[in-house]
């Protein structure tokens, strides 16, 4: 089982490469431990900034510097970064277009039993709604290298959510990665299973069971958010009768909802979308949430059936 | 009358005809940090069309983006574009001269408008000359009102952590927002204390409508080294059109014919 989380391979991919680009900059909000960058803080001081807890500070300095021509990764907890500095990542950085990559860590219910404070269950929702800005939700940390090294070669704004705890592997360093084209990890003929970031893992072991039981499921790692690959989901829902969404948000305004929009202007399908109610949640570990609101495989397979 | 005051005066006749034709803008603010932005832009910053896109030219942010009406005429006046369209098209349909500040004007440095951004956007760019050793300073301009935003603060915090001597913020204090004065809905009469406990070096130009204070202020500003500097400029609101002066119903009043013509007239006898 892996024990590298997605955080601590943004970090490992921006120290290698500001070994030859001065320009990388990352800022934290005391959060350069939670987000395992004290690594790059220890090694580059002199391209690292600390602004205090001070979450608006993070994202209007975070602009400032990439107006100067710098590439900021800007790293704070999700729940706070997508909701407390919101109208400065509106318009400092999605409006302004400023080169800047806004890390939320800790995603989803990462936090667990710190409750629904620490909770960030609408940061898709919040962050594609902006004009300007790019919404991505990587699974491994292999994928979550490859879009740090893409992201790097553009200059317009980001928004990318990582957990707290390591994601099993789905890939390897030689994987095939195509900025905002999703993962095809499998074709299905009856299900089409689409997925993004955490959830990806427990819709391939629901993939696996589903098999067993003679369901040929399809699998799409989407982790592209906004822009939302639209052309692969189409493509790949044309010939299922029934296409499930998974993801660790609400319902409004993420995975699903971009899936059901897609879909229903372009290929009418019977669509299930599994999420986190909109409801506070229960106390647990993320695990155990998933489990509870039937996000994890065995909640999916049930879903499947059901449908089915 | 020395250069500047009679170019600050040439410009507050631009504005004049701006907001008459537009029937929109901010023409009080606009008329209080009018000289602010003159004595920047035609005495203390480098800046201008040709070194624009240098890496090593003063940056402007107008955190106190509703009065992008007074910057757009400096602007042009400084020849980023032709001045005149921008008086003629202001607020019009597709025109880039919205009621704030945008990139799709030439010389304006980020979109700005929502208030309390521009300090904070300010202390990044500061960051970044400090860490590429470069010698370009960075002005922030923000309104007195704008100062119960509380982001504000936290780039206040910042600021002086990182001793950013090459920050200078100005705050246009006069005293008026569009509910009334600032004793009445937040008090802005202890900015400079408030500033000097962040750690600031604080400056304060009795006459903020006086272009030589002013001059003097900046100077005062650059030559301090190790902390940031703010100016606090103690402006009227409307000045120099007597019946818009401190007259909060002015901070986006529209003018009728008779009026138009009156603070032109009050403009024109300072000129001559």
């Amino acid at each position: 089982m892996n024990k590298i989380t997605n955080r601590q391979a943004i970090c490992e991919c921006l120290l290698e490469k500001a070994k030859n680009d001065r320009d990388i900059v990352v800022v934290c909000s005391d959060s350069r431990g939670s987000a395992s960058l004290a690594p790059f803080a220890e090694t580059y001081p002199g391209q690292f900034v600390e602004v205090g807890i001070a979450e608006q500070n993070l994202v209007g300095i975070s602009a400032g510097l990439a107006a100067c021509g710098k590439k900021v990764f800007a790293a704070s907890p999700a729940s706070f970064l997508a909701t407390r500095s919101y109208e400065q990542a509106k318009v400092d950085v999605a409006y302004s277009g400023t080169n800047v990559t806004l890390i939320g860590i800790s995603g989803g219910v990462s936090y667990g039993a710190l409750g629904m404070t620490h909770h960030s269950c609408q940061d898709f929702a919040a962050m594609s709604a902006l004009t300007g800005m790019r919404v991505y939700n990587p699974s491994d940390r292999f994928q979550t290298t490859k879009l740090i090294e893409a992201l790097l070669k553009d200059t317009e704004p980001s928004y990318i959510r990582v957990s707290r705890s390591a994601t099993e592997d789905l890939y390897d360093g030689n994987m095939d990665f195509t900025l905002n084209k999703a993962n095809v990890i499998a074709d299905g003929k009856d299900v089409l299973l689409v997925a993004c970031g955490e959830m990806v893992p427990y819709a391939k072991k629901a993939m696996e069971q589903l098999a067993a039981k003679g369901i040929s499921a399809g699998l799409l790692d989407m982790y592209c958010l906004k822009p939302f690959d639209a052309d692969t989901l189409v493509e790949k829902a044309r010939d299922v009768k029934l296409v499930v969404t998974v993801e660790e948000h609400a319902p409004q305004g993420g995975l699903g909802s971009a899936t059901a929009q897609a879909l229903s202007s372009r290929c009418p399908k019977r669509l299930v979308e599994k999420n986190l109610p909109d409801e506070h949640l229960i106390s647990g570990t993320n695990r155990e949430m998933f489990a509870y609101y039937g996000l994890d495989d065995a909640g999916i397979v049930k879903s499947v059936e059901e449908a089915l | 009358m020395d250069a500047l005051t009679r170019k600050s005066y040439e410009l507050r006749r631009d504005i004049i005809e701006m907001i008459h034709k537009s029937e929109a803008g901010h023409v009080g603010g606009d008329l209080s940090v009018i000289d602010i932005l003159t004595v920047l832009y035609f005495d203390v910053m480098n800046v201008n069309p040709d070194n624009f896109k240098d890496e090593n030219h003063d940056r402007f942010l107008l955190s106190k983006g509703h009065c992008a009406d007074a910057l757009f005429v400096v602007l042009g006046e400084k020849g980023f574009f032709d001045k005149q369209r921008a008086i003629d098209t202001f607020s019009q349909y597709q025109s880039e001269f919205i009621g704030h500040p945008n990139t799709d004007v030439n010389g304006v440095e980020i979109n700005s408008g929502s208030l309390g951004h521009g300090l904070a956007v300010g202390v990044g760019m500061a960051l970044a000359a400090k860490m590429d050793d470069r010698t370009y300073r960075t002005y922030v301009v923000l309104g007195d009102g704008e100062m119960a935003e509380g982001s504000n603060y936290e780039a206040m915090m910042a600021a002086r952590q990182y001793r950013l001597d090459n920050l200078c913020a100005t705050v246009d204090l006069n005293g008026l927002q569009i509910s009334g004065t600032t004793d009445q809905v937040m008090s802005s009469a202890l900015l400079a204390e408030k500033f000097a406990s962040f750690g600031w070096n604080v400056i304060e130009a009795e006459d903020g409508n006086n272009c030589a204070q002013l001059v003097e202020a900046y100077k005062k500003a650059a030559a301090c080294k190790g902390k940031p500097s703010v100016v606090i400029a103690h402006t009227v609101k409307g000045k120099g059109v007597s019946f818009m002066e401190n007259e909060k119903k002015w901070h986006h009043g529209v003018m009728t014919q008779e009026e138009y013509e009156r603070a032109v007239k009050d403009i024109e006898e300072v000129l001559a």
